[in-house]
């Protein structure tokens, strides 16, 4: 806060008072957005710490009761070994438990894993969150790309085979699960047909390779996360490519368009500058859901393609019940999630002025 | 005349009105071709499901001498890894499937009309209350939220696994209703109801959700396919206790039991795909017409 006051008694005048200061930066639509974010850490990381720790019958319970009755260890020392893997201080009220693992999570201290205690679940979040990142993001980016360049040429040219030919593929493209899309590539391309080889492509990269900024490498993790991203584009092209083709179609229908087009600018321009960048700017508040709805839509595919991402990792955890490695995944997908969607609302206000304004 | 003839002259009104009422429903459910064609497969996927098993058996005899042969006459899908015939798990494996989609897309919709139409309608800090908890929840990756709850909360019963997938799918529902809410509150007929006094809930319930009723009907059925893909998932997952016969379960034993690396056994995994894919895709496709049938004025002027 001083610095808010100290900020106006520089600028001096008493016309911006502190009080207007605050209220200007209350206002700003960045710092509405980043207080939603941090909000929804917030919610998210109490859900599951209630999880983890005062529901009956929580692991935390569980695996000290585990501790006594297998190993016939003494009650303290088992909550002592507990209290390690997971990163609580049991001996402490809730209220303070609470509070102490905010501290740890925000230190980047997610506890250990409870199978093979030693790694800590930081670590493995390290070596799987890159992989989940790389296709995901590299599946959303070609799958926009296309979705908005077929969407637009679809509204120019409406009512052809064209437009009819694509509408009913995206349609039942994306109506079909997207890890039902992976089985029949494996079921299909990969097994029956045998165009694949699905067996080699698995993991993050191959094995031999040493992960490093170069083109062979690069051109490896591509390989093996081609199938993935395949299967997030045709899943989500479609969504793009209608929605695009509706905006196009109503942006071609305002009059600043039809006074671009009276002033004799050429097509193209027209096009991109007028036609295009209006149309494209709604998409910006579909992708902050579409980010959620394919990383999530990521814990199933990499299960199927067996590549080496965090959604995989987070499916093992789930199977095998191991707690701490579990709730560190959630949280560091949903982190991921928010921070896109902090990154999209920004850009999105970044482009269109008119939506700050609006928003207040 | 005499009370009796009184009655049956009623009786006929009611026949009458009652008949012209289905013909007009079945023409404009038929006036788009797509949205006929999807709205006739549910329905036949829906009897097949619920009136098919009165006819067909589950088979669940084990026969080793039949794994995996393809289509015959005696099996019209071929048979699974235990020689069990695919056709009779088709049929009996939609009924949960169905049923768990439906409950989840009722409760995900009741909880979206209810607040989205408040927080619409009634605006202020409702409405940014109401807003400010979807947007939050929105955020957060629904599956994953569902499989890390699925691990804490065993999901013993189909109805139970209905009503969490419910409460957690009504935010995409509820944004739209809401844009709905705020454009339905500046047309004429709701600021003459709101002149005469009516009150919130005649207003709401009277004026407003008839209007809705198109867009209402929409997010139902889009809530539908939301539910059959996160219960498929969860199953592929094996985080739902695996009862006999569900579509999503013969996908989730067909992967696991490696039927994929057959060729004859592709008919074991490909049935329940195709089952789920021609479900998702005829839901859809039933919504265009469905809007129709439940726009009250393409109804009024007939």
């Amino acid at each position: 806060m001083a610095t808010v006051a100290d900020l106006s008694d520089v600028r001096g005048g008493g016309s911006t008072s502190p009080l207007s200061m605050l209220g200007a930066i209350w206002g700003s639509y960045f710092f509405r957005k980043f207080l939603r974010a941090l909000a929804t850490i917030f919610i998210v990381t109490t859900i599951i710490f209630f999880l983890v720790r005062l529901l009956p019958g929580n692991p935390i319970e569980i695996y000290v009761n585990q501790l006594i009755v297998t190993y016939g260890m003494p009650v303290h020392e088992a909550k002592d070994q507990a209290a390690a893997l997971f990163a609580i201080d049991l001996e402490q009220p809730v209220i303070l438990q609470y509070f102490s693992y905010l501290q740890n999570l925000a230190r980047g201290n997610f506890g250990q894993s409870v199978l093979s205690p030693g790694t800590t679940v930081t670590e493995v979040i390290l070596r799987f969150l890159p992989w989940t990142l790389f296709s995901v993001g590299l599946g959303l980016l070609i799958s926009f790309t296309i979705g908005v360049l077929l969407g637009v040429i679809m509204a120019y040219r409406r009512d052809s085979y064209l437009d009819h030919g694509l509408t009913v593929l995206s349609s039942v493209v994306s109506s079909v699960p997207d890890f039902l899309i992976g089985l029949l590539i494996v079921v299909w391309l990969g097994v029956q047909w045998k165009i694949l080889p699905i067996a080699a492509m698995r993991g993050a990269y191959s094995s031999g390779m040493t992960p490093g900024l170069n083109l062979e490498f690069f051109l490896d993790a591509l390989f093996h996360g081609a199938l993935p991203i395949s299967t997030y584009v045709l899943t989500s092209v479609g969504f793009w490519m209608l929605s695009m083709k509706s905006n196009t179609i109503s942006t071609l229908g305002e009059d600043y368009v039809t006074i671009a087009k009276a002033r004799g600018l050429k097509e193209w321009r027209i096009t991109t500058a007028y036609v295009g960048r209006n149309a494209i700017l709604p998409l910006f508040t579909i992708l902050t859901i579409r980010i959620g709805f394919v990383v999530g839509g990521s814990l199933l595919v990499e299960q199927i393609f067996e590549y080496g991402g965090i959604g995989r990792m987070l499916g093992q955890a789930i199977n095998q019940r191991d707690y701490t490695l579990m709730q560190g995944i959630f949280l560091i997908i949903t982190f991921s999630v928010i921070f896109a969607n902090f990154f999209a609302d920004v850009l999105y206000g970044w482009l269109d002025p008119r939506i700050k304004l609006q928003d207040n | 005349m005499t009370a009796r003839a009184m009655e049956s002259k009623q009786a006929d009104g009611v026949i009458a009105g009652t008949w012209k009422g289905f013909r007009t429903v079945v023409r404009l459910l038929a006036y788009n071709r797509v949205g006929f064609i999807g709205f006739i497969v549910v329905l036949f996927v829906v009897l097949l499901s619920y009136a098919g098993p009165v006819f067909i058996e589950l088979d669940t005899k084990t026969k080793i001498d039949r794994i995996y042969i393809t289509p015959t006459l005696e099996h019209p899908l071929g048979t699974d890894h235990q020689g069990r015939d695919i056709w009779s798990q088709i049929v009996n494996g939609g009924k949960d499937v169905i049923y768990v989609a439906f409950l989840a897309a009722l409760i995900s919709t009741l909880i979206a009309v209810v607040f989205g139409t408040m927080s619409g309608f009634i605006g202020g800090w409702m409405d940014s209350a109401i807003m400010s908890v979807t947007d939050i929840i929105l955020t957060i990756p629904q599956f994953p939220l569902l499989a890390v709850l699925a691990a804490f909360i065993s999901l013993n019963s189909l109805t139970f696994l209905g009503i969490l997938m419910g409460l957690l799918n009504w935010p995409t529902l509820l944004r739209a209703l809401r844009a709905q809410a705020l454009s339905l509150k500046q047309r004429d007929f709701i600021e003459a109801a709101r002149a005469l006094d009516l009150g919130v809930w005649h207003i709401v319930l009277r004026e407003m959700v008839p209007n809705m009723m198109p867009y209402i009907v929409v997010s139902f059925a889009l809530g539908m396919t939301f539910a059959v893909y996160q219960q498929a998932g969860l199953v592929f997952l094996g985080l739902v206790p695996i009862s006999a016969g569900n579509w999503s379960v013969m996908i989730q034993l067909a992967w696991v039991r490696g039927a994929i690396f057959y060729k004859d056994s592709v008919w074991y995994i490909m049935a329940p795909i195709v089952a789920i894919a021609i479900l998702q895709l005829a839901i859809i496709s039933m919504t265009r017409s469905l809007e129709l049938v439940f726009n009250p004025r393409l109804r009024a002027s007939e």
